[in-house]
């Protein structure tokens, strides 16, 4: 603030206030900040979707419950592919700042496999549960667990597709400004994507299966 | 799922050629954010999956609570979170969402349970609980 | 044959020649007037070439005022549409009575009560409070624009697409007749199999996408863009309450996004979430929705409180009473709006620990509320008030909004809800307060805040008689609804069979007309206004001896709002630099930093519209190509990285020589 008690040039004794900045004056980029408050809306349908189930995850008006069709062993691979993601992410963004721009790449196509992999799994999870009858239509239960799960995973492949372009346009332009604040932002989306799974993988799956 | 796309892309950059984000992501950071989440992650699973703890109650509290910690410890490790990042909004924003998730979780589930007791006493045999 | 049938549904869906209106006559020739209105509109534009003029000075126009300006439009005609919906209730309730059942089917009865509900609150009111928060936050904190001035494009076309779409509805099958909020079972596919609840849906969510974008746009704009000194207790209080409401966008709307997701997948992939089979539970969509629900009533109320703030203190001469407890007012009903929500549904039979509780949290909301009425009373006392337009919408705001805020802490005692829920009652509390406080707010502020935008005031006359003729419409047309509600009358009936209650609804009929002749005065005052600028032009830029910084700028305010950017030092900034004796600066202009006009936000909310609308329409192929058109053209645009520019200093000394001429002109 020390900017503010300056004298106006050539205002003299008379007026020992500024009021206005004659230099060209830079506002502090919000994106980061835009992005972080995206995520913590995001937070919140994903706040409501958690509600749903914990509303309706034990109606299971006949059908299949949680214990006879989760599958423990599968969500466990699911939870070590996306952690180590995480991680792999995490190398990316150690490399984008020492401004190595080939391994960082390198650890983004990493992550990206690593995470194809989690979606890969979820799918075959889905077409199996819809190939015994515990379809998202069956009962309440199976509709919001589809839907808690699937739209987590759809996060993941908007996060897939995100990933690709962002790896074009690193080739295309270098690691300029923007493009490593976007690599922040996808990190930012990605990591969060991780805390989403923890919530699923305890709530949903763990409790699920708790007699 | 565009609108992902679009506010990372769109926050017009105004013309730093090179700026701090603010964000000093460690090596040493990332490695005790992942050895804390997989010993946060293996505990869990393993409770559940070898039945170590006979109450589902007593089993339940302990996933969320480890959960709960995992989320911190991803918060801190992975998301960089601290008190003065981006001059403490982000935190500021991350305790009221917590909030506002707490009140619609609880919230949503202490009324429908009450509904449900008082408008549909055939639901609520106890293993139908959430 | 077969072939050709199945082709025709992959292109057209459900959509047939039957799902047009062609055998009712009232939408048939609302079409005509309507169609007829909109080729003479755009034959005028072909006529006097303003295509050009309009996409590349408009349409695709970044800057914040141009934004703030649309969405006023794009409101005030959704208001007109909102209000025939209003007016031709309260004629069909007017006459119903007995034998006579109106000139309105019940079908077409729901629809419209339910489209009145969804225009007035989605596409009236919620584009106005964003588009004055559009127009006049940054230039209150000093700002040359919004943090993300494309997203703000893109907001606002996405908006429109909404509001489009339940245009659409009018004239190509039907819209939703379950009420404003569309509470399944009524709206699960196998009760509303038709394409009126699927509009609701596929609206409501486009224009969703904008809002929230908005929300976070708005709300980063406040955090990190304000003026150097400008701290957060030196804001003007509209931008406080901008803040508020741009935090409660932001966590209300993923809300709506995932009931409404939730509904849609119910009817379109046959989950049961809320079906009356298989475990699922129309009452956790209630609770849902309005946790949404009651955060947005203050979001339209916060900003109309910020309004009657400015409006106070500027037209008392003297600064708001208060200014602390003001922001801790609001910051304190930010927070309570969301432990309130169940008291929309108290009958719905939670019980007396649940019901206690959320009647208890209800009323705590009037308390802070009550402060920031007695700040402006205070404000008022003992200053020099002058009654000017803007601070007569104040006034009666006060009055009128104090009413409805008592019938509301009526409502919330849980035993009372149980008798009046759901009646005539609720109706007259919850207009009473929307257009006694958001309404009038928005007036007072589209009176106050026009000489800015355009350069020239409203002229007072019309003005007048728009007021008196809304204040005590608005008397004549909900006064009789409380009594009417205390009797037991319920909401959204088109047809009564007690022929004794038939001259309260012709009571209530007569305040709507009165309304509809003040909304005509409202756009003989544009007219007359614009027909007369050069006598009402604002030269000074400062038209009400205004208090904040949007005032220190010219009318309208040039595309850079400030050729330096202000340094601010107490609140009322602007009216601290006229005691000092400010200056204005003349010389040693810089280049100016500007984002770049782009098309893309319109292009892409045009995709997101026909995407919506093949989606209502089972259009499966077109919904498949406009969604990968969508993806395609909001990838392609994050390679646009080229989004900015500098304004020369030479333009912009001309434009500062040219106010200093206007100044000098008019002393």
């Amino acid at each position: 603030m020390s900017e503010i008690t300056t004298t106006l040039p050539g205002s003299g004794p008379k007026q020992p206030l500024a009021f206005y900045d004659t230099k060209e004056h830079h506002p502090v980029n919000g994106t980061l900040l835009g992005f972080w408050v995206y995520l913590m809306s995001d937070c919140l349908v994903f706040a409501c979707l958690f509600a749903a189930y914990g509303v309706l995850g034990r109606e299971y008006a006949g059908g299949p419950t949680a214990q006879e069709v989760l599958e423990l062993p599968a969500v466990a691979v699911n939870t070590t592919l996306l952690l180590l993601s995480s991680i792999t992410y995490g190398f990316a963004v150690l490399a984008m700042q020492r401004n190595q721009r080939n391994p960082m790449l390198v650890w983004l196509v990493v992550t990206g496999l690593l995470g194809a992999g989690f979606i890969t799994l979820e799918l075959r999870e889905f077409a199996h549960l819809i190939s015994i009858g515990a379809g998202p239509q069956r009962s309440a239960f199976l509709s919001s667990f589809f839907t808690l799960v699937g739209t987590h995973g759809l996060h993941v492949t908007c996060g897939l597709i995100w990933l690709m372009v962002l790896i074009t346009q690193v080739l295309k332009k270098g690691l300029i400004t923007a493009n490593k604040r976007r690599i922040l932002c996808l990190s930012m989306f990605w990591h969060f994507l991780d805390v989403v799974w923890v919530g699923v993988f305890s709530f949903v799956y763990l409790m699920g299966v708790l007699p | 799922m565009s609108a992902h796309d679009e506010l990372h892309a769109h926050g017009g950059d105004h013309g730093h050629d090179e700026e701090d984000f603010g964000i000093h992501a460690t090596f040493g950071g990332y490695m005790t954010g992942f050895v804390l989440a997989v010993v946060l992650t293996v505990i869990p699973f393993w409770l559940v999956m070898d039945h170590v703890i006979a109450k589902s109650s007593t089993a339940a509290v302990i996933i969320l609570t480890l959960a709960a910690v995992q989320i911190v410890v991803h918060m801190i490790y992975f998301l960089h979170m601290n008190a003065k990042s981006e001059g403490g909004w982000n935190m500021l924003a991350l305790v009221f969402t917590i909030v506002l998730v707490v009140i619609t979780l609880s919230g949503s589930i202490w009324i429908m349970y009450h509904l449900n007791s008082n408008m549909m006493p055939s639901m609520m045999d106890p293993s139908n609980l959430p | 044959m077969l072939a050709q049938t199945d082709l025709a549904k992959l292109i057209f869906g459900r959509l047939t020649l039957d799902s047009l209106p062609l055998h009712v006559p009232i939408v048939l020739g609302t079409f005509v007037v309507v169609a007829i209105g909109a080729i003479a509109l755009l034959g005028a534009i072909t006529y006097y070439k303003l295509w050009g003029y309009l996409w590349h000075e408009w349409f695709t126009s970044i800057d914040h005022k141009k934004i703030g300006i649309m969405y006023m439009i794009l409101g005030f005609v959704m208001l007109l549409r909102g209000f025939s919906d209003a007016i031709m209730m309260r004629a069909q309730q007017a006459i119903s009575f007995g034998d006579s059942h109106g000139y309105l089917p019940p079908e077409h009865y729901d629809q419209i009560f339910t489209a009145h509900g969804v225009i007035m609150i989605f596409f009236v009111a919620m584009p106005m409070v964003t588009g004055l928060m559009n127009f006049v936050m940054p230039l209150q904190i000093g700002a040359r624009d919004v943090a993300f001035p494309f997203l703000n494009n893109f907001s606002f076309w996405m908006t429109v697409a909404g509001a489009m779409l339940v245009m659409c509805s009018l004239f190509i099958g039907e819209f939703a007749r379950t009420g404003w909020l569309a509470y399944p079972p009524l709206s699960d596919i196998a009760s509303s199999p038709d394409a009126g609840v699927d509009y609701y849906i596929w609206a409501l969510q486009i224009a969703g996408v904008g809002t929230l974008l908005s929300g976070i746009n708005l709300l980063v704009t406040i955090v990190k863009m304000r003026a150097p000194g400008m701290t957060m207790m030196k804001m003007p209080v509209f931008t406080w309450t901008a803040l508020c409401t741009n935090v409660l966008i932001v966590a209300a709307f993923p809300v709506l996004t995932a009931v409404l997701a939730l509904l849609a997948l119910d009817r379109y992939a046959g989950t049961n979430f809320f079906t009356t089979e298989l475990g699922g539970n129309a009452m956790m969509y209630v609770n849902l929705i309005w946790i949404w629900g009651h955060p947005e009533v203050y979001i339209l109320i916060l900003p109309a409180f910020g309004i009657f703030s400015e409006v106070t203190a500027t037209f008392s001469r003297k600064p708001l009473f208060g200014y602390a407890s003001m922001v801790y007012a609001t910051v304190v009903i930010t927070v309570l709006s969301y432990l309130v929500w169940l008291h929309h549904f108290f009958t719905m039979g939670s019980g007396a620990s649940v019901n206690s509780f959320f009647g208890i949290t209800t009323m705590i909301i009037s308390i802070p509320t009550g402060a920031k009425i007695f700040n402006w009373l205070f404000t008022m006392y003992r200053g020099r008030v002058e009654f000017e337009l803007p601070m007569m919408w104040t006034v009666a705001f006060m009055v009128t909004f104090v009413i409805g805020g008592m019938t509301g802490v009526l409502l919330a005692v849980p035993p009372a809800d149980f008798s009046l829920h759901n009646s005539l009652f609720l109706i007259a509390h919850f207009h009473n307060v929307i257009i006694g406080g958001v309404l009038f707010g928005l007036f007072a502020g589209i009176t106050y805040w026009f000489p800015k935008a355009f350069g020239f005031r409203l002229d007072p006359f019309w003005g007048k008689c728009s007021f008196w003729l809304w204040v005590v419409g608005f008397y004549f047309a909900f006064m009789p609804l409380y009594v009417l509600g205390l009797m037991g009358i319920t909401r959204r009936l088109s047809h009564f069979d007690d022929p004794s209650l038939q001259i309260w609804f012709e009571i209530a009929a007569f305040g709507a007309f009165l309304i509809a002749l003040g909304i005509g005065c409202n756009i003989i005052q544009f007219i007359v206004s614009f027909k007369n600028r050069e006598r009402l032009r604002d030269t000074t830029g400062d038209p009400w001896g205004g208090r904040t910084l949007e005032w220190s700028t010219s009318s309208p305010p040039p595309k850079y709002n400030f050729a330096f950017t202000p340094l601010v030092h107490d609140h009322d900034a602007w009216w601290m630099m006229k005691k000092h004796h400010y200056q204005r600066p003349l010389s040693g202009f810089v280049p100016i930093h500007m984002p770049l006009n782009t098309g893309a936000g319109m292009i892409m909310a045009g995709l997101s519209f026909v995407f919506g609308f093949a989606m209502i329409w089972y259009m499966w192929l077109l919904a498949a190509v406009s969604f990968i058109a969508l993806l395609a053209v909001a990838i392609g645009h994050t390679f646009n990285y080229h989004r900015d520019y500098y304004l020369s200093s030479d333009e912009v000394t001309r434009t500062e020589a040219s106010r200093t001429e206007l100044l000098a002109s008019h002393v």
